[in-house]
C-alpha cells in the first residue's frame, strides 16, 4: 500500500482536519506520502515533515497555488495519483472540491466521507444524513477517498523525518478568477474539533438573543454552532451551520437551545458523546435524540446558564 | 445562453428511512419519492435566469429509473423548457452520472450545468465535481449566490471558512447549496402542461456509457442507537449532569 495524503493549511499550518486524514491512512496501513500545494509553503513542509510516519512530503509551490483553486490543485494530485493505491484528503469543502476532480481525470468511482476502516479496500460511511451505515469494498487500482475527520483521532506525534521534495506546480488552469473570501473567522474554537459546542435554532428568536448562545459558548470554550433555520433568519453565518449540508462535529458534550432536531440537523451531531437540549416545546425530535433534556423558556434557561457560569467558574475543557 | 440542469429522484427529505433487516440496503419501495431537495434549488435558479432573459433555454435532465419521468415533470412544470431521461438502474454511480451528463453536455453544449451539491441519499457530493473534470471546465460548488450575465459567471460558494467569490469561465459547471434559493411551487396549470410534454428518452449504451458498479455495497446498517435520554427539571440539575462530560467540577 502508498498511500498520498493531500493537505490542507490554513494560518496556523496543517490543519486538524489533515491530521485526522493521516490517522486513517495509518489504519489503512503503507508508506504514506503527503503533498502540500500552496504559495510559500516551507513552514508547512516542515510542520508536515515532522509527524512520525510519513516517507516523503511534497511541495508544489506557486503563486497561483496561493488560493486553493480546484482546477489548478486537482492536475498536480492527478500526476501523482498513478503510483498510489490511494489518494486521501479531509471530507472539508476543500476536499469535496478537489479529489473527486482527481477521480474523474483518473476514470476511477471515489468513496466520500468514510467514517471507519475495515481493511484497505473496504470502508464504512453514513448515508441518508447518517440513518444508514454503508460498508462498502472498491476494488479501484487508485482508491480516491475523503475521510470524515471527526471519526479518527489527528496524529499530534512529532519527531518524524520524512524527506521534502519539490514537485512541479504545472501552469494556473485559467478557468477560474479568485475574487475574494469573506471568512468569519473569530475567537473561540473550530467548530469541527471543538470539545464542547452549543448550537442555537429557530427557538432563539434573534440575532440579538443569539449573543447569548455565543456568551454561554465563551463561557464554556466552546464553539458555537447553529441550525440550518438560524443561519437562514440570519443570526449567524452558514459556516457555524451543523448538519447534513453543513459541518459535522463530535464533541464531547454538544447544546442545543431552541433546535427542534430534524433528521439534517441530526446528521451532524449525532456521534457527540453526550447531548444536552433545551426547548419550550416538549414536544421536540431533539428530546428523543439528547441524554438531557430541558423544557424551558430558552432565553430564561441561558440567562441561568450564563449567571451560574459566570459564579462557578465551570473548568473550561482544552479544546485542541 | 443555454443551460442544463441534472435532477435525481430520492426518497422525500422528510421521510424516516427503513434499513433492511438483513443488511442489503435502504428499503425504497412504497416510499414517498421527490426531486432531491438540492436539484429543486438548481432548478429554480435556472428559471430565474430564464426568466432574467440570462438563459435562452432550460434543459433538465436525469439519470435513474422511468419513474424519474415524475421528477423531470416537476422540473418542466416549473418552468423548464425540455427534458430528457437516460434509463439506468437507481443505483447508478455519480462517475457514470457524470459520464452521462458530460456525453449528453457534448451533443448539447450547454454553457452553464447546473446541479446539487449532494444527493441526500448517497451524500456522496461528487458529480458536479467530475462532470466538471470530465468536461475540462471550470467548476463553483456549494453556491450561495450567482451572478450571471450574457458575459461573465460570478459565484459565491460557501466554504469552511465563511465565503468565497469565484469568476468562472464559461463553459462551467456549478453546484448549488440550499441557501441560494427557495424553489417555486408549480401551479397546476403548469403541472397539467408538464404532463403532455414529450420527455426525450435516452440509453446509455447510446452515450458509450459503462454503468457497472464500482463500488460493492457488502452491508447496510443502522448506524448505532443511543440510549434514552432523561429530563431534567431545572438548569442547575442539567448543569450538574454536564459536569462530568464538560471536563471538569464547578
Amino acid at each position: 500500500m502508498t498511500i498520498l495524503v493531500l493537505a490542507e493549511t490554513d494560518q496556523n499550518g496543517l490543519t486538524s482536519g489533515t491530521r485526522s486524514t493521516l490517522a486513517c491512512a495509518r489504519e489503512i496501513g503503507g508508506e504514506i506520502d503527503v503533498l502540500i500545494c500552496g504559495a510559500d509553503c516551507e513552514a508547512v513542509a516542515a510542520e508536515a515533515a515532522d509527524i512520525p510516519g510519513i516517507r516523503r512530503v511534497y511541495v508544489a509551490d506557486a503563486p497561483h497555488l496561493a488560493t486553493v483553486i480546484a482546477e489548478n490543485v486537482a492536475p498536480v494530485v492527478e500526476g501523482l495519483a498513478g503510483g498510489y493505491s490511494h489518494v486521501l484528503a479531509a471530507a472539508s469543502s476543500q476536499g469535496k472540491g478537489i479529489l473527486p476532480r482527481v477521480a474523474a481525470r483518473l476514470g476511477v468511482q471515489p468513496i466520500s466521507e468514510i467514517s471507519a476502516v475495515i481493511d484497505p479496500q473496504t470502508f464504512i460511511r453514513p448515508i441518508y444524513a447518517g440513518n444508514a451505515m454503508a460498508t462498502v469494498r472498491s476494488s479501484e487500482p487508485t482508491q480516491v477517498i475523503t475521510v470524515r475527520t471527526t471519526s479518527f483521532e489527528p496524529v499530534m506525534e512529532s519527531g518524524g523525518s520524512a524527506t521534502v521534495e519539490a514537485i512541479d506546480a504545472g501552469p494556473d488552469s485559467g478557468l477560474v478568477r479568485f475574487i475574494a473570501a469573506k471568512l468569519t473567522g473569530g475567537e473561540g474554537p473550530d467548530l469541527t474539533t471543538a470539545k464542547v459546542v452549543v448550537s442555537g435554532g429557530r427557538g432563539v428568536g434573534s440575532a440579538e438573543n443569539f449573543q447569548l448562545v455565543e456568551r454561554v459558548a465563551a463561557r464554556l470554550g466552546a464553539a458555537v454552532g447553529a441550525s440550518r433555520a438560524a443561519v437562514d433568519a440570519g443570526y449567524i453565518p452558514n459556516d457555524h451551520q451543523v448538519g447534513q449540508s453543513g459541518k459535522i462535529v463530535a464533541p464531547d458534550v454538544y447544546i442545543a437551545v431552541g433546535i427542534s432536531g430534524a433528521i439534517q440537523h441530526w446528521a451532524g451531531m449525532k456521534d457527540a458523546k453526550v447531548i444536552a437540549a433545551i426547548n419550550n416545546d416538549p414536544e421536540a425530535p431533539i428530546f428523543q435524540m439528547a441524554d438531557y433534556g430541558l423544557v424551558a423558556d430558552l432565553m430564561e434557561a441561558l440567562g441561568e446558564i450564563d449567571e451560574a457560569l459566570s459564579q462557578n467558574n465551570v473548568a473550561i475543557p482544552d479544546s485542541a | 445562453m443555454k443551460v442544463l440542469v441534472g435532477v435525481k429522484r430520492v426518497v422525500d427529505a422528510y421521510v424516516k428511512i427503513r434499513v433492511r433487516s438483513d443488511g442489503s440496503g435502504v428499503d425504497t419501495a412504497n416510499t414517498k419519492m421527490a426531486m432531491n431537495p438540492f436539484d429543486e434549488v438548481a432548478v429554480e435558479a435556472a428559471v430565474r435566469l430564464k426568466e432574467a432573459a440570462v438563459a435562452d433555454e432550460v434543459l433538465v435532465v436525469s439519470i435513474g429509473p422511468e419513474s424519474a419521468q415524475e421528477q423531470l415533470r416537476t422540473a418542466i412544470a416549473m418552468g423548464a423548457d425540455r427534458a430528457m431521461l437516460a434509463t439506468a438502474e437507481a443505483s447508478i454511480e455519480p462517475l457514470a452520472v457524470a459520464q452521462t451528463l458530460a456525453a449528453i453536455c457534448e451533443r448539447e453544449k450547454p454553457d452553464l450545468v447546473l446541479l446539487g451539491k449532494q444527493a441526500i441519499d448517497d451524500d456522496c457530493n461528487q458529480t458536479g465535481q467530475m462532470l466538471a473534470a470530465l468536461r475540462g471546465c471550470a467548476q463553483a460548488t456549494a453556491a450561495s449566490a450567482l451572478n450571471i450575465t450574457a458575459d461573465a459567471i460570478e459565484v459565491t460558494r460557501e466554504i469552511d471558512g465563511g465565503l468565497e467569490e469565484l469568476a468562472l469561465t464559461r463553459p462551467a459547471v456549478v453546484t448549488v447549496d440550499l441557501r441560494l434559493h427557495d424553489p417555486r411551487y408549480p401551479k397546476l396549470p403548469a403541472i397539467m402542461k408538464a404532463k403532455k410534454q414529450p420527455i426525450e428518452s435516452i440509453e446509455l449504451s447510446e452515450l458509450g456509457v459503462d454503468a457497472r458498479q464500482r463500488l460493492t455495497v457488502l452491508e447496510v446498517t443502522e448506524p448505532p442507537a443511543r440510549a434514552p435520554g432523561t429530563r431534567v427539571a431545572s438548569v442547575s440539575e442539567l448543569l450538574e449532569k454536564l459536569k462530568a462530560p464538560l471536563g471538569g467540577a464547578a
